[in-house]
């Protein structure tokens, strides 16, 4: 199954290589740790589409109608069927999937969702510098354009891609990350008081290492409403694979 | 930054009145404020969309009451051809008004719509705990969440979404009221309404046509765009004017949201016979404006003499004029002249602003299936003048000698149709000689107003008072406009 998957990857023409680095994460895990080292690994250049997802279906019909622990109601609730995209676009990204579902998905094809750190640090990138989107005006205003867009997502691949290649990192879909609830897991750790500031007033302002990155509060406070059951129409994924 | 964030979570403490002598009156605040357990069957809340207010809940023993709010995330008009992505506590801005008698228990299900891109909660003021609900109730969209408080205190409190990032939340329309009467509830009245205030901050400048999207660096420097009441411009004229007959006495549950700006609370001919201060238990009389903090709520009271037109507005009155806050009363019944003499001269001037936007919105209408006739250009122009340019000019275009040049017959005007663009656009400073008489002034640059508005100004102003008669079109207002070298980051 393993080796099966890894051949499939391997095979992937949407897939890259991304450099390790150092990520500056938007809530440090402590006041010592500003920077975290990050080991490279690939990622698809786009998340994952209808057609990618209804084909992972047909082979994996087990997928086809998963019990409620691991997929809510309204799972692909946009599919005429769970065979039949209806009149979706093919190249549009899927939505409407749990995190069970993503991540079976993703490993699957040989990889797994990508970590907190793992999609910030892709997402930080800017078409010619590795780090600086969450800092550049002009990705904060299609972060800021794109909530106030009402409708479903269009086609991936519809605008640049960042310097590693990725497209649509941010302006057109919620994605999926592995640990999304670690920012509540970690809290939990805390006193009742931390915990309840990292939910709602201010989203721990204190902790954020920059208060005016509304697009990454937006991130984290979106991810942490979720449980690994929920399907919602702006939520997608894409797959990362650690060599 | 850091502050704002911070100051937006209002965190409410319970305070107990320790040294009641200094206060002969007293409520006894939320220590005396439980008025035991619930009696009879749970209740279902009536909410209601402003700016009406749900009828008094007539009861006299504490309820279990249910609550039911959906948020929802809507592109709904800011102001006349202005469309905006709200944010909303049941589908309209401000949420909806919830009303409730001090001692109830309420059992609150807050619902995120399914297609919502982003998750919310609430945090009711009215609440007696750590972030007012706003923990219990965070919600992912497609969920509902459901928590439970007893009212303690009564009085009229603000509800507001406080999920990261809290400014962009409730800049976005995410306020709205909770009434808790006291026990023996409020004093009958004729009327009650609903009125909201909020700043909204946007991409485009004030008027400009189109899907807005919100400009965070404009709510970080809080240089609203638009401050409104009840979540657009034009909220509360025309045939939407709250309504009252002479010899009613009317209540105002007056809220503002925010996020930044604090109100200058008036109404134009009136004078609040009550005020309840930010919304406490004791009414101070006779009061012209009153401060509404962002973040909270008064109740003012007043009885009606005269028939006319009442205007509401923040009196910081630049946001009345040009950013939207201007909503209307009209009051039906008998004239009594010796209260009123009919000619008090801000109602009429307002009048004649707020009069305006029928006749904009025919023009726009025209303009948006293609042309626009000079006829209607001239009763838009007539209109936008008299808000916009008759304060200096006048209303009959004469000026005012060594003051105001006049617009009638002036030759400056009618010698050159761009040159008036290009005043209206970019001010004139500096002599001028109009008609043989010499003027050194100064006339503000009016760059707010949009090419259309410009155009059918000053195709009014040539039709009018022998004037040339010139017709001037948004295509040369536009290319008078691009063609003005402008400092970087000036308005345009
Ligand atoms: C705040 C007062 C003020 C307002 C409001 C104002 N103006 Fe003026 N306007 C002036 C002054 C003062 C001058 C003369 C400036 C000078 O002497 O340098 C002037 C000059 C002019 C002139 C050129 C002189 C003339 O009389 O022909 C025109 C045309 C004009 N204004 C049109 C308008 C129009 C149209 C509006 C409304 C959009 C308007 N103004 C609004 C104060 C004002
Ligand atoms: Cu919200």
């Amino acid at each position: 199954m393993l080796l099966i998957g890894l051949i499939a990857a391997a095979s992937l023409p949407g897939f890259v290589q991304i450099p390790g680095g150092e990520h500056r994460p938007f809530y440090p895990p402590s006041p010592e740790q500003v920077l975290l080292p990050v080991q490279a690994f690939g990622m698809d250049i786009t998340p994952v589409t209808n057609q990618e997802f209804l084909d992972f279906l047909q082979r994996e019909p087990s997928w086809q109608d998963p019990p409620i622990i691991l997929a809510e109601g309204r799972y692909l609730q946009s599919w005429a069927s769970p065979t039949d995209l209806g009149a979706l676009d093919p190249g549009a990204p899927v939505t409407d999937v749990s995190w069970h579902a993503a991540r079976a998905y993703c490993q699957d094809r040989g990889g797994d969702l990508p970590t907190v750190t793992q999609w910030e640090f892709a997402a930080d990138a800017t078409q010619t510098q590795a780090t600086g989107a969450r800092q550049d005006p002009a990705t904060l205003s299609l972060i800021l354009d794109w909530y106030a867009l009402q409708g479903s997502p269009g086609p991936v691949r519809q605008r640049s891609p960042n310097l590693h290649g990725l497209y649509d990192m941010h302006g057109l879909i919620w994605e999926w990350t592995l640990d999304f609830n670690s920012q509540l897991i970690s809290s939990d750790a805390r006193e009742a008081g931390d915990q309840d500031r990292v939910r709602f007033c201010g989203a721990g302002a204190l902790d954020a290492s920059d208060p005016e990155d509304y697009a990454s509060f937006m991130r984290f406070a979106y991810r942490s409403s979720l449980t690994a059951n929920a399907t919602t129409s702006n939520l997608g994924f894409r797959c990362a694979y650690s060599r | 930054m850091l502050l704002s964030v911070l100051l937006s979570c209002v965190t409410k403490t319970v305070e107990i009145p320790t040294a009641l002598a200094a206060e002969s009156r007293t409520t006894g605040g939320s220590a005396a404020g439980d008025l035991g357990a619930p009696v009879g069957d749970p209740v279902r809340a009536v909410l209601t969309h402003a700016p009406q207010v749900p009828p008094p809940t007539g009861r006299t023993e504490p309820a279990k009451v249910i609550v039911e709010l959906e948020v929802e995330e809507k592109v709904m008009p800011i102001s006349e051809g202005v469309d905006y992505t709200f944010w909303t506590f049941g589908g309209e801005v401000p949420g909806e008004f919830i009303r409730i008698r001090q001692g109830d228990t309420v059992e609150f299900h807050l619902q995120n719509h399914p297609d919502s891109k982003m998750p919310h909660n609430i945090d009711l003021h009215a609440v007696s705990g750590p972030g007012g609900g706003a923990a219990s109730s965070f919600t992912a969209p497609g969920h509902e969440s459901q928590f439970t408080f007893k009212a303690l205190n009564a009085g009229i409190y603000v509800y507001h979404c406080a999920t990261a990032p809290v400014g962009m939340h409730v800049a976005n329309g995410m306020y709205g009221l909770i009434l808790v009467e006291p026990p023996e509830g409020l004093p009958p009245v004729d009327r009650e309404y609903y009125v909201m205030q909020g700043d909204f901050y946007t991409v485009g400048k004030y008027h400009e046509k189109g899907l807005q999207p919100f400009d965070m660096q404009k709510a970080i420097e809080e240089n609203a765009t638009y401050v409104v009441f009840n979540g657009s411009e034009g909220s509360l004229v025309g045939d939407k004017a709250l309504h009252a007959e002479v010899g009613d006495t009317v209540r105002l549950f007056v809220g503002n949201g925010g996020p930044n700006l604090v109100s200058s609370f008036h109404v134009i001919g009136e004078i609040f016979d009550k005020v309840y201060t930010e919304g406490g238990s004791f009414a101070q009389e006779n009061v012209q404006t009153t401060l509404i903090p962002a973040g909270g709520a008064t109740m003012v009271e007043y009885h009606v003499e005269a028939p006319g037109t009442y205007i509401l507005v923040d009196h910081s009155i630049f946001r009345a004029f040009n950013k939207g806050a201007l909503g209307m009363m009209k009051v039906e019944g008998d004239a009594q002249l010796e209260i009123y003499s009919g000619k008090e001269v801000d109602s009429v001037y307002l009048a004649e602003k707020a009069a305006s936007r029928q006749s904009i919105v025919t023009a726009s209408a025209e303009l948006a299936a293609g042309e626009v006739s000079k006829e209607a250009q001239i009763a838009a122009g007539s209109s936008l003048f008299a808000g916009t340019c008759s304060t200096c000019h006048q209303g009959n275009g004469a000026g005012i000698p060594a003051v105001f040049p006049p617009l009638a017959g002036s030759d400056f005007l009618n010698a050159d149709p761009e040159r008036a663009i290009s005043v209206v656009l970019n001010g004139l400073s500096g002599p001028v000689t109009v008609n043989g008489d010499d003027f050194n002034s100064v006339m503000p640059p009016m760059s707010n107003l949009n090419d259309d508005e410009v155009a059918n100004i000053l195709t009014y102003v040539y039709d009018s008072w022998d004037n040339a008669g010139h017709q001037v079109t948004a295509q040369q207002v536009a290319a008078v406009r691009s063609g003005t070298d402008r400092p970087a980051g000036a308005p345009h």
